[in-house]
């Protein structure tokens, strides 16, 4: 083993930075069209519609039982396919990440409504407001303080997951972290640095996510 | 869209070897870590309950390290960066001797990683088994050891079964990642023979297809064994 | 037959029948008391839990103590076998330092039998495993002679039909039963029964003292933390009233309800008996 040189981060900084900043703006982007989405689908899966709410649940749980990569292979495939025309890997990787993530998303909300207990439905219904109206104003309110700690979990998971955009070279963080470290042969400094910054981002997210829901135990 | 289907493409040779050989690779890879995932969780989970301060933030940190770095560098670390930062003799062992070393280094890692997740949650398993349970145990004359195989573990996987039935699932859906340092399971066979045939919907269709199986089948798995260690508890039931 | 003539026969052979290993006590200080707590304290934080502490309870005796809820009954009663620590003061049980690292606590545990205010029986286990566990892998003993055991104890609490039965398909009243005849089984020196009844229906608590009386009768060593004081009266030979962490009285069953010296006492007597 030749002596370490940590020389190599700093020269390539500007570079792996790049790359941290598609990582945050995937991560940004995934979760929140996944947020939206996954709603939406967490309201259908729990509407009187059977047939909605059963193509709702087919969804979640089929995105839910294959592998990411997986994912990211169909839809770096599927898109160019099905617009006629070449897209760039990072089009392709962030409806995959949108859609994927809305699964997960759409679990997170769907043990929040039903933390709600029916007694707050029926107290709004006998106020005279509708379905959408007791989701936005009374029901929706209640559940985020329980969903809220999942949610910031569920981005660092994401936030990780954003590495698997290395299969098909899209330039994150994971991505450009490998480039460097063969290309400079340091694959010891740049791997161990690369772990130091993601462990140090997932810490944070994870330490605010536990500190929000001890804040928000229900007494 | 313009595209030429060719379903029988999956049943010719040799496209049905590679993807029974992608199938093979991805259960035996998933099934060892599940494995270690549990007896390395388990102690793990065991020591973040022990009462003195030390062991449990050992625990913590464990489940921290692996929790907080990315699966696919964890895999690059054992795979490219820990066989060098071995004493040289074990380096040269592990990069030159051993046989296919990218199967071991995904079964590893899966495995370490995925035990984190068992870590965390064997170790709330035995929190929610009320400390009178330990009490009682300790009251009889049993050392910590007894306590923990005999009364708060039996207790604690009951508890913890559900969950651990999306950890997994998860095992399986992450054996996917082993592609990334040259194992051909299950999605590199896929994409293998898309690249190979341009028949990609056929090829990721399969794929998904093996996928939702095995989830279904690790589903009624768990049920099953959920039923079967289930404990009576309706009153007079026996009687 | 006196409690005198019960102790003075069962003690030696007592001796002679326990495991080498756990004889810890040799012959000569057989007729030190089983129990001598002195100048026991305990904290919880700034709490003040134990305050000094004082009480002998001989071989063949059975003490209760009684007093309202938060005086430290409970964390005395654990002291005694070790499950909580105490800050300062001494404590030996059968001749063993309690607290003393030097101590063998598993053997001694393995001694002294416990019953608990929640039963605490095992619920993944049956009633017959439950009585068995702790004499198979603590004691040594083979499944036959563990199973003969819980078999013959299980008639004595008046189970013999439910060894196959979970405790959560047991009554409250049946599963405490249950927990007495697991602590039976150790062949214990002394008992010790934290509430016993005080989390069972009011008809179930009948059926636990009437077990409870039969073995005070035999000549075990007992201690009882409760509130039955129609058990105390018909059970104990002393009665130990605490308070606000101190024991405030210690006297003969009789004086204790008769005359009870401590104002407080007097207190909790008139409201309990009320009741």
């Amino acid at each position: 083993m030749t002596g370490l040189d940590f020389g190599v981060i700093q020269r390539a900084l500007p570079f792996l930075l790049e790359g941290l900043a598609l990582s945050f703006f995937l991560t940004a982007v995934a979760m929140l069209g996944g947020v939206i989405l996954g709603l939406g689908l967490a309201v259908i899966r729990l509407s009187r519609w059977k047939a909605l709410s059963i193509l709702a649940a087919g969804y979640v749980n089929g995105f839910r039982a294959i592998p990411l990569v997986l994912v990211i292979f169909w839809f770096y495939f599927l898109v160019p396919l099905a617009l006629g025309r070449s897209v760039s890997a990072l089009q392709s990787v962030v409806i995959a990440f949108v859609l994927f993530e809305a699964a997960y998303y759409s679990e997170i909300f769907r043990a929040g409504l039903q933390s709600i207990r029916p007694g707050q439905w029926q107290a709004a219904y006998a106020c005279g407001l509708g379905y959408f109206q007791t989701l936005r104003l009374v029901v929706l309110p209640q559940a985020l303080r329980n969903m809220l700690p999942l949610m910031i979990t569920q981005a660092v998971v994401l936030f990780q997951d954003t590495s698997l955009v290395y299969v098909i070279s899209l330039r994150d963080f994971m991505t450009s972290a490998s480039i460097v470290a063969n290309r400079d042969n340091r694959l010891i400094e740049t791997y161990l640095f690369a772990a130091l910054v993601y462990f140090v981002i997932c810490s944070i997210g994870a330490a605010s996510a536990s500190r929000l829901s001890a804040r928000w135990r229900p007494a | 869209m313009n595209y030429s289907w060719n379903w029988s493409i999956l049943i010719q040779p040799p496209y049905l070897g590679w993807l029974a050989s992608g199938l093979e690779l991805t259960l035996v890879i998933s099934i060892s870590a599940w494995i270690l995932a549990l007896i390395a969780g388990t102690l793990v989970g065991v020591v973040g309950t022990l009462p003195h301060r030390i062991p449990r933030m050992l625990a913590a940190t464990y489940v921290d390290m692996f929790r907080n770095i990315p699966l696919l560098l964890q895999l690059f670390l054992w795979f490219f960066v820990v066989p060098e930062l071995l004493p040289s003799r074990w380096g040269f062992w592990l990069k030159r001797d051993l046989p296919f070393p990218e199967l071991w280094t995904s079964m590893l890692a899966l495995g370490l990683f995925t035990s984190a997740r068992v870590a965390v949650q064997v170790g709330s398993g035995i929190t929610a088994v009320s400390s009178g349970q330990r009490m009682a145990a300790v009251a009889s004359g049993m050392s910590p050891a007894q306590t923990y195989r005999l009364v708060l573990l039996p207790q604690a996987f009951r508890i913890v079964l559900p969950p651990l039935t999306s950890d997994f699932l998860t095992v399986f859906k992450n054996s996917a990642l082993a592609l990334t340092i040259g194992v051909f399971e299950l999605t590199a066979q896929s994409r293998q023979i898309e690249s190979f045939t341009f028949q990609g919907f056929e090829a990721f269709t399969a794929a998904t297809i093996v996928y939702l199986v095995i989830a279904l089948l690790v589903t009624f798995f768990m049920r099953t064994l959920e039923r079967r260690v289930a404990l009576p508890d309706t009153m007079g039931a026996a009687s | 037959m006196t409690k005198a003539h019960i102790q003075a026969s069962r003690t030696p052979a007592e001796i002679v029948e326990m495991p080498a290993s756990a004889r810890v006590v040799p012959i000569s200080q057989g007729r030190k008391p089983m129990v001598e707590i002195s100048k026991l304290y305990k904290s919880y934080g700034p709490i003040e839990v134990l305050k000094g502490c004082d009480l002998v309870v001989e071989r063949g005796e059975v003490v209760v103590i009684c007093g309202p809820s938060g005086s430290g009954k409970s964390t005395l009663i654990k002291c005694v076998n070790g499950l909580e620590r105490f800050d300062r003061g001494a404590l030996a049980v059968d001749g063993v330092a309690v607290g003393d690292r030097a101590s063998d606590m598993t053997s001694l545990r393995a001694r002294i039998g416990m019953v608990f205010q929640h039963f605490e029986l095992y619920p993944h286990l049956t009633v017959l495993q439950n009585i068995c566990l702790a004499q198979v892998h603590v004691l040594k003993r083979s499944k036959v002679e563990a199973q003969a055991k819980a078999r013959a104890l299980l008639a004595r609490v008046g189970l013999p039909d439910k060894e196959g039965a979970y405790p959560a398909q047991l009554s409250g009243g049946q599963q405490q039963r249950v927990a007495i005849a697991r602590a039976l089984a150790m062949d214990p020196v002394a008992m010790l029964f934290d509430e016993p009844t005080s989390a069972l229906d009011p008809e179930m608590i009948g059926e636990v003292l009437a077990v409870m009386l039969e073995l005070a009768r035999d000549g075990m060593t007992m201690i009882v933390v409760t509130h039955e004081m129609g058990f105390a009266r018909k059970a104990a030979d002393r009665v130990v009233f605490m308070d606000k962490g101190a024991i405030v009285e210690t006297a003969s069953t009789q004086q204790f309800f008769d005359e009870p010296r401590a104002e407080r006492a007097k207190l909790f007597l008139s409201r309990i008996l009320s009741q």
